[in-house]
């Protein structure tokens, strides 16, 4: 569960925003310098926010009120950047196996349960590739991978189709709403594409510069 | 015979200087081109400009000032010599010169390789739980490596060929603080071609070797 609500002021213009879900995918939608990346870099901790609070389940991540700011190492949140960020210099084993060597006491997970996560995803065969010895999809599958082994109680995804040609994006499409009902954690996705925004999200929130200089909150949620 | 040198010490004393130099500048080029790479505050500008400096001085001016600092009567001289140290014209002010000229060569190298390393691989790190000193030495390190790699090359060769300020700070001490660069110059001076030749033979393979291979290196690093 994700309770956030938090203002941070940008160069042109303040951006504000609520999000709540248990457990839903909540699509942030809006033109690209509306501040969906700020958005989930705040969330992330890469970012501090102006003043606000972010909750997920009973953990309080960040409070301004309370002076409450967890370093984006001990939040526990899965990221899945624009161009995935895999580490260039590691196969594609070493990069899923990253995040858990960070988390001491977890060496226990570190045999079995990356290899079952990348058979899961398809990518199983590669684990001895370097990240520039695969396609795009399969960079796609090898970070959400890498993102997840460390099971994060929230994912983040930035756009996570925009490298992808069209048919590809299409089928992964599916697969993140199969992989998300799987894994029963809320995800916040940024997109500009309006199809896939309504494809994928349970919420969506428009991200918008108006005039005012502020962010048009506006809300629909499909049945 | 084309190598003909009775005294060798020029040589040791040489890669003993430029060594010294090298470790020097690589202890505080790296932490300071790190910072500079990422960070932005006040003054950046002319602190920058103050390190590149001795890249351009004529020696002669970087020899004056080091004077001024370790002479006899120097600001720092002086408070050495009542503990009973005396650095000018021994071969640690040789040492001192070469890290003076070689500094700038090293920090530029290693501040444009930190540049080169895609900030959100860091990020990516960071919500893997990685702390920062990891992020340093498994991402951001290996990652620049190239550039450093080529920053210790140049900073040493750079050292081995230092001359004004060097004679100047240093002397012409045989055996003591004449390195290859100053005694190439006395044994011209002399008349004593067979050295001059033979030292002149070595530093200009030496450091057709070095350059050939960072040439060589640049070329490769691509991920």
């Amino acid at each position: 569960m994700l309770e956030a609500s938090f203002r941070k002021k940008l160069w042109h213009f303040t951006l504000e925003i609520k999000i709540k879900s248990d457990n839903q995918i909540v699509v942030l939608w809006g033109p690209s310098g509306s501040g969906k990346t700020t958005v989930l870099h705040c969330l992330a901790g890469l970012f501090n926010p102006s003043s606000g609070s972010i909750r997920i389940n009973d953990r309080i991540i960040y409070s301004s009120e309370q002076n409450i700011n967890v370093p984006t190492r001990f939040r526990n949140i899965g990221y899945l950047f624009q161009d995935y960020a895999l580490f260039p210099h590691m196969t594609v084993k070493e990069n899923v196996l990253y995040g858990l060597k960070s988390r001491s006491g977890n060496n226990a997970l570190s045999a079995q349960e990356p290899m079952e996560l990348l058979n899961f995803f398809g990518v199983g065969h590669l684990v001895n590739r370097y990240p520039r010895q695969l396609s795009g999809g399969e960079k796609q599958r090898v970070a959400l991978a890498r993102a997840l082994v460390v099971r994060p109680e929230l994912l983040l995804l930035d756009e996570p189709f925009s490298a992808l040609d069209k048919r590809t994006r299409i089928s992964l499409r599916h697969e993140l709403k199969n992989l998300h009902r799987r894994w029963q954690i809320p995800f916040i996705l940024v997109t500009h594409d309006e199809e896939e925004a309504e494809f994928l999200g349970d919420e969506i929130i428009s991200l918008e510069k108006g005039k005012s200089k502020k962010i048009n909150l506006l809300r629909t949620t499909r049945s | 015979m084309f190598i003909q040198l009775t005294d060798w010490s020029p040589v040791f004393l040489s890669l003993r200087t430029a060594l010294i130099a090298v470790v020097v500048v690589t202890i505080l080029g790296l932490p300071l081109s790190r910072l500079m790479a990422r960070r932005e505050f006040p003054g950046k500008d002319l602190l920058e400009s103050a390190i590149t400096l001795p890249m351009v001085l004529p020696p002669s001016v970087i020899g004056y000032g080091l004077l001024i600092l370790i002479g006899k009567n120097g600001l720092l001289g002086k408070v050495l010599s009542e503990m009973g140290i005396t650095i000018i014209f021994t071969w640690w002010a040789a040492a001192l010169a070469s890290t003076v000229v070689a500094f700038p060569l090293m920090y530029q190298s290693a501040k444009a390789a930190f540049k080169s390393v895609d900030i959100s691989l860091e990020k990516a790190a960071r919500t893997l739980g990685a702390g920062e000193v990891r992020i340093f030495f498994t991402i951001t390190l290996p990652l620049a490596w190239p550039g450093i790699l080529a920053g210790l090359v140049l900073s040493f060769a750079r050292a081995l060929g230092e001359f004004g300020a060097t004679l100047m700070v240093a002397g012409n001490i045989p055996g003591q603080t004449q390195t290859i660069p100053v005694a190439i110059f006395f044994a011209v001076d002399a008349g004593d071609n067979d050295t001059a030749r033979t030292l002149v033979t070595i530093v200009t393979i030496f450091s057709f070797l070095v350059i050939f291979w960072v040439n060589r290196w640049a070329k490769r690093q691509n991920y």
